[in-house]
């Protein structure tokens, strides 16, 4: 879908994006993380031209984007950043409205398409009419989003999209992101300085320092195979939390104890290690039965789980 | 204060017709030269925000536009537009230009990044990016350089009818040459009210929110439009030839209102300084003009004096006053000052004037080789002990006389001379001559009557009429009042006087005024 080919971008004396090559496959989300100047966002504007490369090229659809106007390949990329660009001047139903009018849909369409989006997107229907400095900071980012999905494009491109949020506001709308049907049908790049923002969004995770890729594969594959010592303590802080958040009943099926009872809680073989955690610890359940898609049960307490889980760190079959 | 007041509210209903189209003058140059700016300010400033390394030298070049003194700046635009709108317009424009472009500039780069490259990467072109965000955000900003530009222009345009484009100007600085409160207020009130209220509406529209605003966008410009066209409106009655008046002589009883009254004269009239006046008859940018009759520019722009047949203008022959006490100390000053009793025409005086004020020929050097042509001049004897204070006014024609007086006395007596040239006004001269601090100074017998002397209106319409007359009833004044003497007339006579180019005079026959009158009725 997205390949870049040694991409390279020097600003002045700073080599901001030093050769940088990746594909991304249809429907995915791919995360470009790193530290503040590490060259992600400006890989991540190069794809819709914002900023032009000076080595290397870019694919899109097996087309060089460089090959098309750049308004019209615009148009067909969704765009979303941190300080969410709204329009002041518009309302929220024009903003969100600024595409489909730039690509000529009929108003009709328009309108149901912007109902809806904002039905999608959880936000009042009156908020319609209101300007966006009316708005609070979530739903100003909802809005945002809702602008760059208007006109329905396949790609989507995410510039720290969290970033200026309340983390409570960020894990609630981060929740609503990986639960919208529709972006599950976008390929989205999405750039981050945020460690668990990437686990939880992220197919893949693309590492960047100095404008270069350190290391670029699977949450699993980037926590528990790290390519070199930058890798690896670049996720040191929360390793622990990240860990439990990645793996899985289903990745630890095997390490868990046969069906000795009945448990008297079910829960679901993609849940998280983290999340069962928390269930047992909460103390309500001593126990939780889970079921795998053959339809096997198996039963487990706290201390099962964990057990579970060191002998699948330490087999290293994590694929 | 309350008489004051019900006086200008006469004044103003006595000329509400000039006041309403100075008014609309006003406006209509005000909007005109503002269009101008905001369709040259508006892409300047578009311009200069896109490609900043522009931006430093435009509005440099427009700073250094705006400090520009008003005056000067219209008088540069004369050479090159004549009088009249096109010079006026140009220059109100030249002052409006540096805040439009200023706020248009800083208006669009003080717009937040975030929001122009979210315009760019939903794939706005560069237009609609203009139209669409950065011009609507910037508005307000803008708004305010037009609102400040306007009222920088309603205050400039004033100074228009310096150069015949009209305006309210004309009663401000009619009112000022006239000593007229009236008549400065006529025009000034009804400036400064012009200028308050189209702050106010561009206030409001500025504060409108965006909503209303786009509306108001749309609304703007048809109602500048109409507004500048309010300048076409008033051109009264039209006719053959063009007047180009000073505001003074507009509204003096011995200037336009005379020329109405007594010949019934009806030319299509301009307002304007006389500073530029002669040179724009010579350019045929107008065709009569009010002006001096010795003054040297009538020679230099070859232009003819129109015969006041109907004696309209007061007689302002020059002639040597002398206090008493210095006739008895110096005795051969009288028949001294009097060898120049006729001898200097309003020609030869014009000539002279031309010499000092065209050529620049020193005044010393004119007086000269006047006294030698005359057969006149004698070298200068030994001076004695007392020595002989002689004034002079400020400007060229009294240097030339008081060089000439200084030559003759040297030459023909005994006395020392010691010239006090340049003493200002009539007052200054004539405060001086009282006090004893000069012996004598050229004064002139219109000055005399209605400077000093002030008659009653009867007193003064019985004498004007006759130039023998008039130096009579000064002569006895002068010396029943104040012991000062006034010598024999030195021959030539400095009034108003309606002038013509000579050539287009001999064309039309035209050389009276009554013929002057009589041409405009046939045409």
């Amino acid at each position: 879908m997205i390949e870049l080919n040694g991409v390279t971008k020097t600003f002045g004396s700073v080599n901001a994006v030093n050769e940088v090559s990746f594909k991304v496959a249809e429907k995915e989300n791919l995360v470009l993380l790193g530290t503040s100047g590490c060259g992600k966002t400006t890989t991540l504007k190069m794809i819709n031209r914002l900023i032009e490369p000076d080595a290397g090229e870019i694919l899109m659809n097996g087309q060089p984007v460089s090959s098309q106007r750049p308004e019209t390949l615009r148009r067909n990329i969704g765009y979303v950043m941190q300080h969410i660009g709204l329009f002041p001047h518009y309302t929220v139903e024009e903003n969100i409205a600024v595409v489909p009018r730039l690509l000529k849909w009929e108003q009709d369409k328009i309108k149901s398409r912007v109902a809806d989006l904002i039905a999608k997107l959880h936000l009042p229907e009156n908020v319609l009419q209101l300007f966006p400095a009316e708005l609070s900071g979530g739903q100003q980012q909802r809005v945002g989003l809702a602008r760059a999905l208007a006109a329905d494009p396949p790609v989507l491109l995410m510039d720290e999209p969290f970033g200026a949020l309340d983390n409570v506001t960020r894990s609630s709308i981060q929740k609503e992101f990986l639960e919208l049907q529709e972006l599950q049908q976008k390929t989205i790049v999405m750039v981050t300085h945020d460690v668990e923002e990437a686990f939880i969004l992220g197919d893949r995770i693309c590492l960047m320092d100095k404008g270069s890729i350190v290391q670029m594969g699977s949450p699993k594959q980037l926590l528990f195979d790290p390519v070199n010592h930058f890798a690896r303590s670049f996720l040191d802080s929360q390793r622990l939390a990240l860990e439990f958040k990645v793996v899985t009943l289903y990745d630890i099926w095997k390490s868990l104890p046969d069906d000795r009872a009945k448990g008297n809680y079910n829960i679901t073989v993609d849940t998280s290690v983290w999340h069962a955690m928390e269930k047992l610890r909460s103390g309500e359940f001593s126990e939780l039965q889970v079921v795998s898609p053959e339809g096997k049960t198996k039963t487990f307490n706290l201390e099962h789980l964990v057990r579970a889980f060191n002998q699948y760190k330490t087999s290293g079959s994590y694929e | 204060m309350n008489d004051q007041q019900q006086n200008l509210w006469q004044f103003m209903s006595m000329e509400s017709d000039k006041l309403l189209s100075q008014t609309f003058q006003h406006i209509g140059l005000t909007f005109i030269s503002l269009l101008l700016a905001v369709g040259i300010g508006l892409p300047l400033g578009i311009f200069i925000a896109r490609k900043r390394r522009w931006s430093g030298l435009v509005l440099g070049v427009a700073g250094v536009l705006q400090t520009v003194p008003s005056i000067a700046l219209l008088g540069f635009m004369i050479p090159v537009l004549g009088i009249g709108a096109k010079p006026a317009i140009v220059a109100l424009l030249i002052y409006a230009l540096l805040p439009i472009i200023r706020n248009t500039y800083t208006g669009i780069i003080g717009i937040d990044r975030s929001i122009t490259e979210s315009a760019k990467s939903l794939g706005m072109s560069r237009s609609q990016m203009l139209f669409k965000v950065e011009l609507p955000l910037a508005m307000p900003v803008i708004l305010a350089g037009i609102r400040t530009a306007t009222v920088i222009n309603v205050g400039v345009a004033t100074l228009a009818s310096y150069i015949a484009a009209g305006g309210l100007g004309e009663f401000i600085f009619g009112g000022i040459s006239l000593n007229n409160s009236n008549m400065i207020l006529a025009g000034a009130i009804p400036a400064a009210l012009l200028a308050i209220v189209l702050d106010t509406l561009l206030a409001l529209i500025q504060k409108m929110n965006v909503r209303k605003l786009r509306k108001a966008l749309v609304a703007f410009p048809v109602l500048v439009i109409l507004l500048s066209a309010f300048y076409i409106l008033p051109s009264a009655y039209g006719s053959a030839l063009t007047a180009g008046f000073t505001p003074e002589f507009m509204g003096r009883q011995d200037g336009d209102l005379g020329l109405k009254s007594a010949y019934g004269l009806k030319i299509r009239t301009v307002v304007i300084s006389d500073a530029v006046m002669y040179k724009a008859a010579y350019s045929k940018a107008l065709d009569v003009i009010s002006g001096y009759s010795t003054d040297g520019r009538l020679k230099a722009f070859d232009l003819k004096i129109l015969r006041d047949d109907k004696g309209i203008f007061p007689p302002y022959y020059a002639a040597p006053i002398v206090s008493e006490k210095a006739l008895h100390k110096f005795p051969e000053l009288e028949s001294t000052l009097n060898l120049l009793a006729g001898k200097i025409t309003d020609s030869v005086m014009t000539e002279l004037n031309y010499r000092t004020d065209y050529l620049h020929q020193s005044p010393a050097r004119v007086a000269r080789d006047f006294l030698i042509r005359e057969k006149l001049y004698r070298s200068p004897k030994q001076a004695g002990a007392e020595t002989v204070k002689i004034g002079s006014k400020i400007f060229g024609e009294q240097y030339i006389l008081a060089e000439i007086y200084s030559m003759l006395i040297r030459g023909y007596t005994r006395y020392g001379v010691e010239t006090k040239t340049g003493l200002g006004g009539t007052k200054i001269c004539f405060d001086a001559l009282t006090n004893n601090q000069i012996d004598f100074y050229p004064e002139y017998t219109g000055t005399g009557l209605l400077a000093i002397l002030k008659p009653d209106g009867k007193t003064i319409a019985a004498i004007t009429g006759d130039k023998d007359k008039t130096y009579k009833y000064v002569q006895q004044e002068f010396l029943k009042k104040y012991q000062i003497k006034w010598l024999k007339p030195i021959g030539f006579n400095n009034s108003y006087a309606l002038m013509m180019r000579q050539k287009q005079s001999k064309e039309l026959n035209v050389n009276t005024i009554t013929e002057l009158k009589n041409h405009l009725d046939k045409n």
